[in-house]
Parts: structure tokens; C-alpha cells; sequence
């Protein structure tokens, strides 16, 4: 399998904050990889490299085997702009064409509004389109060129549902005639509608990289609350179905479990007197801290 | 992977990218025709209504001639200094720039539409001069005059990369401002120099745009400029460039926080 992308020991810092420690990702051809992590995690600065806006500290990032900063690696890469940030008196057409243009084989101004459903729009100025139509278009303008790799940054953020499933179906379209895409998200929604493959990225590294269904797994952990009075019989990490226990401010004890009835029986049978048991899903953040967790324990 | 793709040609990218500035700076004619205006009016209201300056034919030339290095500088200074830093407010710029085109062709393609918006500076000027005043042009006269706009518009084209890229849309508006009039009036655009005081036209001497004005008048009526003002002008550009170049590497850097 050729590799569309490869990030080789790639380091990133701006200033103090370091924004990509040490990461090594590859992305073969055909592939639909969802990067998924909080905000701040390096995900943007990741898709930045690849697109050849920024530069590496150290380590390599090649895309198509070549370097993303030359012009000529970038012939069959396709991205899109913030949606704020298209020019606002260009029509929808006049833009279609300014980024068609840059592309050896382009598909026709009315192919590409056809697939997102902009063709009654063609002569409007960007400033007066709305935002969900906006976002339309900035995705209209990554695969305008036919390109090879798409790269999407939160492709549909603050769009409502409808929206978002009409941008969904068009990208597993697109992706189902041959092309490599490869998205971010912080939304475990998207990453699930979409990806084969999840890379989770937290603190500029890699925590996950494996199927969606595994990565599923791994952060689908539930919070299971209780006070109890003295715990030093048990250790309440190590119950069946527990994945981390912690005791807060106020005393309460959480313990995110990838199983939680497993734990609640578990806190029966070991006769734990606890009081006030509430369980809850857990925020996508606390399963990446969990992740993150684990993964200093392993390099421990 | 088998068909290996080749790139846009550079300069069907530069045109490219020439047509659509253009599109989006007359859309919002606002900005254009204060540029078109400016140097016009002065015209019709300081030139023309002295007859003894719009009678005689060398100095009406002369007239219109520093009106227009006025024209082409605001130009400049307004689309380059102005309209650099207003597109590097938008997401759109960063966009453009993951396209399979270096930033070269986006940079020419804002040279030749500054280049196009300084000529049509230039017509307003031109009829006004032709119906209003005695200025008449050799043919000669007017294919150096047609010559000198792109060496007018260079140096201050490269000033206005170097505000363009150091600063914010609104303190390049305030900065353009604070270049284009001192500028303009102590290089002898807006008053012709022999009505300065001696120091004045001293100073003057040492200044672009007073050199630039004294060459386009030598192009146009044979008043010779004095000697020297190749070498000012020169020097100058080298200074702008130098200052555009810097600029422009600092903004690569200061960008991606």
C-alpha cells in the first residue's frame, strides 16, 4: 500500500506550548482516518504540516512522498477554508472557479454544486450566504481539483443536523470513488458516522491509533459516583469493570468504568458501604484523560 | 498513482489570481474611486482655474504629470500597504496558500492588477488634462510616459509590502496615510518645488517620490530632473525591497502562533 501520508517523529512547538511531541502517523492510499481529540490536542497543527503551511521542528512529514511546502506535492491534496473566511464579494461560482483552476483536472463548476446542492446559489456573493451554506461550500472547495487526500478541519461544526448529513453522505461519496480522507473532530458523533480508522491525539501525542470499533471501546467508559467512609479495604481501580478511581474535593469517589454494571456488583459483593450511587456517561475529555493516563503509566 | 500530474503554469496562476483581485477591489468601487478622485479634483480645482498654468503647455504637462505620480503612489500604497494586511486577516489567505500554486503567483498577481488600477488612475487625469489645459504629449512623450508608470509604482509598491506585511489593517490604513501626504507634498506633488523655500527643496531632493516626480516630468516635457534623481529613486527601491523582504519573512514566522 503507498502511503498518502507519513509523519515520521514529527515535533511542533510554538513557543513554550508544544503542540506535536514526537508523533509518527501513516496514511495509506484509500484510507478514511478520523483524528479525534480535545481542543488543543495538535490536531490542527497536525493537518497544518500536512498541508505544508507549517513546518516541522524536527522529524519528517511527507505527503505523496514528497514535501508538503513545494507547491508540486500538493497537486492532488484538497482543503478546506474556515467558513468565515471566504471572500466575501467573490460569487459561489467565481470562487468554484478560482480554486478549480489551480488543479490539473478539475470536475466542472456545475458537477461540484450539483454533489452539494449549490447550484441555485452560483451567483451569490459569499457574504450573503448562511452559515450552513458557507460550510457547504468550503467543502465543495476541497474536492473542487479531484484531489487525492482531503483534509478536513471539523468539517461540520455549528451545523444542524440535516446539514451535517448531507456533508456526511457527500464525503462517503467522494471517499467511495478511491480517495483518502482524513478529518478531525472532537465530536465522538462524526468520528463514528465517518471513520474506519480513529487516531486519538491528546497533549500533542498519539494515545490511540487503531479500528473505530476498538477506539469505541476504549472510550466509551462510564462514571460510577459514591461516598463511602473508608475505602482501605478495597482498591477501588482494581475492581472488575474499573478503569481509574479518584477521590474528589468533596470527598465523593469517581471511578470511570468500561463496564459499569461490573462495578456496582463488584461494590455488592465486596460488601462496600457506600452511599448515594449515581452512574453517568463520561465526557469524550475524561475518556481522553483516562487514555492519557494510561499511557504514562505504560512508559512508567 | 499512475498518472503523474504537472502544476498550473506560474503565469496562467498569476492571472489567475490578477482577475480575481481585480473582481474583488471593484466590487467595493468605494475604495477605488476615492483613489480616482482624489488626484482629479485637485486638477479641476487647484490647476485648471489658473490659466496661466493651464494655458501654457509645459507647465499644464508638468501639472498633470505630478498629479499623476500622486495617482500611481495612493494606489500603490492603498492596494499593496492596505490590501496585504487586510487579506492576511482572512482565512482565506492561509487557505490559498495549502493550493498547489507557491506564493509567487498570488504576490505577481498583485502586482500586475496594482499596475492595471494605477493606468486606470491615470485616464481621469489624462481627459481632464487633454479637454481642459494646453498639456499635449509627443507620441514619444507618451509611450515614456506609458513606460514610466510601472517604474513609478515599483518602489511604492514595495513600500506598501513592507506596511502591508508588518502591520494590521487599521494601522496600515493609519500608517499609508501618514506616508502617502507628507510624502506627497514635500516631493513636490501637490505644490511644484520651485514655489518651496531652499531647504524644503533640499530635502525634497533626497526623497522618492520627488524623484519620481522629477523624472516623470523629464519623460513627459523635457524639463530636465535634477541630477541625481535616478540615483534617489534607486536607492530608495533598494530600501523598500530590503524592508518588503523582511517583512514578509517576519510575518512567516509571527503568523502560526
Amino acid at each position: 500500500m503507498t502511503a498518502v501520508v507519513e509523519l515520521e517523529r514529527v515535533t511542533r512547538t510554538f513557543g513554550a506550548v508544544t503542540a506535536l511531541d514526537d508523533v509518527s502517523v501513516t496514511v495509506g492510499e484509500g484510507e478514511l482516518v478520523g483524528l479525534l481529540g480535545p481542543n488543543g490536542a495538535g490536531k490542527t497543527t497536525l493537518l497544518s504540516l500536512v498541508s505544508g503551511l507549517r513546518k516541522a521542528d524536527s522529524g519528517t512529514v511527507r505527503l505523496f512522498g514528497g514535501d508538503p511546502r513545494h507547491a508540486s506535492s500538493r497537486i492532488a491534496l484538497g482543503t478546506t477554508p474556515q467558513e468565515t473566511g471566504l471572500p466575501p464579494t467573490l460569487t459561489v461560482g467565481e470562487v468554484v472557479d478560482l480554486v478549480a483552476r489551480h488543479y490539473p483536472a478539475p470536475m466542472t463548476r456545475a458537477e461540484v454544486l450539483a454533489r452539494f446542492g449549490l447550484e441555485e446559489l452560483v451567483a451569490r456573493q459569499t457574504g450573503g450566504l448562511s452559515g450552513g451554506q458557507k460550510r457547504r461550500l468550503a467543502v465543495a472547495l476541497a474536492l473542487v481539483g479531484r484531489p487525492r487526500l482531503v483534509l478536513l478541519d471539523e468539517p461540520t461544526t455549528g451545523l444542524d443536523v440535516e446539514a451535517r448529513h448531507i456533508l456526511w453522505q457527500a464525503l462517503r461519496d467522494y471517499h467511495a470513488d478511491g480517495a483518502t480522507v482524513l478529518l478531525t473532530s472532537h465530536y465522538l458523533e462524526e468520528i463514528e458516522a465517518l471513520a474506519e480508522r480513529v487516531v486519538v491525539i491528546g497533549g500533542g501525542r498519539v494515545l490511540a491509533d487503531d479500528t473505530l470499533t476498538s477506539v469505541l471501546g476504549l472510550v466509551g467508559l462510564r462514571r460510577v459516583l459514591f461516598s463511602v467512609p473508608r475505602v482501605d479495604a478495597v482498591d477501588l481501580a482494581r475492581l472488575p469493570g474499573a478503569a481509574s478511581a479518584q477521590q474528589g474535593a468533596d470527598g465523593r469517589w469517581t471511578v470511570l468504568a468500561s463496564d459499569a454494571d461490573r462495578v456496582v456488583r463488584a461494590l455488592v459483593e465486596q460488601d462496600v458501604p457506600f452511599e448515594g450511587l449515581e452512574v453517568r456517561g463520561a465526557s469524550l475529555e475524561e475518556a481522553f484523560l483516562t487514555l492519557t493516563q494510561k499511557k504514562e503509566e505504560v512508559v512508567r | 498513482m499512475s498518472t503523474v500530474l504537472a502544476p498550473r503554469p506560474f503565469w496562467s496562476l498569476a492571472v489567475l489570481h490578477a482577475r480575481f483581485q481585480f473582481l474583488e477591489t471593484v466590487r467595493i468601487p468605494i475604495a477605488v474611486i476615492g483613489n480616482l478622485l482624489f488626484p482629479s479634483l485637485a486638477l479641476l480645482f487647484f490647476v485648471i482655474p489658473q490659466r496661466a498654468v493651464a494655458d501654457d503647455p509645459g507647465i499644464a504637462t508638468a501639472a498633470i504629470a505630478q498629479l499623476g505620480v500622486f495617482a500611481v503612489m495612493s494606489t500603490c500604497l492603498f492596494s499593496f500597504g492596505v490590501g496585504v494586511s487586510e487579506d492576511r486577516a482572512l482565512p482565506f489567505d492561509p487557505f490559498l496558500r495549502t493550493l498547489p500554486a507557491g506564493a509567487g503567483p498570488r504576490l505577481v498577481g498583485r502586482v500586475l492588477n496594482g499596475v492595471l488600477w494605477s493606468y486606470l488612475a491615470l485616464v481621469p487625469l489624462v481627459l481632464l488634462g487633454t479637454f481642459l489645459t494646453a498639456a499635449t504629449l509627443t507620441p514619444g512623450q507618451a509611450v515614456a510616459a506609458i513606460a514610466m508608470v510601472p517604474a513609478v509604482a515599483v518602489p511604492f509598491l514595495l513600500l506598501g509590502l513592507a506596511i502591508g506585511y508588518r502591520l494590521s489593517s487599521k494601522a496600515a490604513i493609519a500608517v499609508v496615510q501618514a506616508t502617502l501626504f507628507p510624502l506627497a507634498f514635500a516631493g513636490g506633488l501637490f505644490l511644484p518645488p520651485e514655489a518651496f523655500p531652499g531647504w524644503l527643496d533640499t530635502l525634497s531632493k533626497f526623497l522618492p517620490s520627488r524623484a519620481a516626480r522629477d523624472l516623470a516630468v523629464q519623460a513627459v516635457t523635457g524639463y530636465e530632473a535634477y541630477a541625481g534623481a535616478l540615483v534617489v529613486i534607486l536607492a530608495w527601491t533598494a530600501v523598500f525591497a530590503a524592508l518588503a523582504v523582511t517583512a514578509y519573512r517576519r510575518d512567516e514566522g509571527r503568523r502560526f502562533h
